[in-house]
């Protein structure tokens, strides 16, 4: 369809209106909200399940070493890539919520505290997702 | 430019449980940040890292009140900072009213059963349980 037919179908929002160009909305500040969120409630319902297993240390080895076993497959060993994953953000983003909370300097700049803690993740996962992927896959 | 005056509003009395909250989820956070990291690279990244983990793993690490002290202050830590964020996530997506109320319920219920769970568990741990085969059992049962 020619741009111009397209513009007398659909009224253009200027770049500036749009929710995206807001200061929050679609910025760095709501996807660090997002992000903290969503790993939050996941790494919660992990620790209820993590809990539960180490707890069958009581009932037998036999039983505990059974489940534990179950989280050296190479599934679930992809699943603990992603849960360190999602520990490092909510530990390095939570770091951040409170340096712009307490400290005026961290306030004004919150963006650049979002690049820096996607920064450390990617640092930090580049040394875990080798190391652990190899113990899963080569033992 | 005039103050805006303070409305009149009566002085709250009592605890103020969100200001404490607010504050726990801080100091935790911190203190878990040192605990949780530690717990990873421990169990996951030194020597053969998840592979190595078995009831033998375990029992040594156990064997050293550093450790119990350690997992058990990562448990409480851990749950109740969880919890209240769950609250946090339950107050923004429900109204008041007995959805919420039962949400939350199961949220206390759970996490006060895992803390006592989770805290009898470290400390009655029994590292070499008799009539167990020796090599599913820490080195040092054997001595």
């Amino acid at each position: 369809m020619p741009d111009s037919q397209a513009r007398t179908l659909t009224a253009p929002t200027p770049a500036k209106e749009r929710p995206g160009g807001t200061l929050y909305r679609g910025r760095e500040g709501m996807w660090s909200w997002v992000l903290h969120r969503i790993t939050g409630v996941a790494i919660f319902f992990f620790l209820l399940v993590h809990i539960l297993d180490t707890a069958l240390v009581r009932v037998s080895p036999e039983a505990y070493n059974a489940v534990i076993g179950t989280y050296q497959t190479p599934i679930m060993g992809l699943g603990e890539v992603a849960l360190v994953g999602a520990i490092v953000f909510h530990a390095f983003n939570g770091i951040r919520v409170i340096l712009v909370d307490f400290w005026a300097w961290a306030t004004r700049h919150q963006k650049l505290l979002f690049w820096i803690v996607i920064g450390l993740w990617v640092i930090v996962m580049l040394g875990f997702t080798p190391r652990h992927l190899i113990n899963v896959f080569s033992h | 430019m005039t103050a805006i005056p303070f409305p009149d509003e009566p002085r709250r009395r009592g605890t103020n449980w969100e200001k404490w909250g607010w504050i726990y989820m801080r100091i935790s956070g911190v203190v878990l940040v040192v605990l949780v990291f530690g717990h990873l690279f421990v169990n996951l990244m030194v020597g053969e890292g998840v592979k190595a983990i078995d009831f033998g793993f375990v029992g040594g690490k156990w064997a050293d009140p550093f450790w119990q002290w350690w997992d058990v202050t990562m448990l409480w830590l851990a749950l109740i900072h969880g919890a209240n964020g769950m609250r946090t996530v339950v107050n923004d997506y429900t109204k008041p009213g007995t959805v919420q109320r039962i949400l939350k319920g199961a949220l206390l219920a759970s996490v006060v059963v895992l803390i006592v769970l989770g805290t009898l568990v470290v400390f009655t741990f029994e590292p070499c349980p008799a009539g167990s085969p020796a090599d599913l059992l820490p080195s040092f049962c054997a001595a």
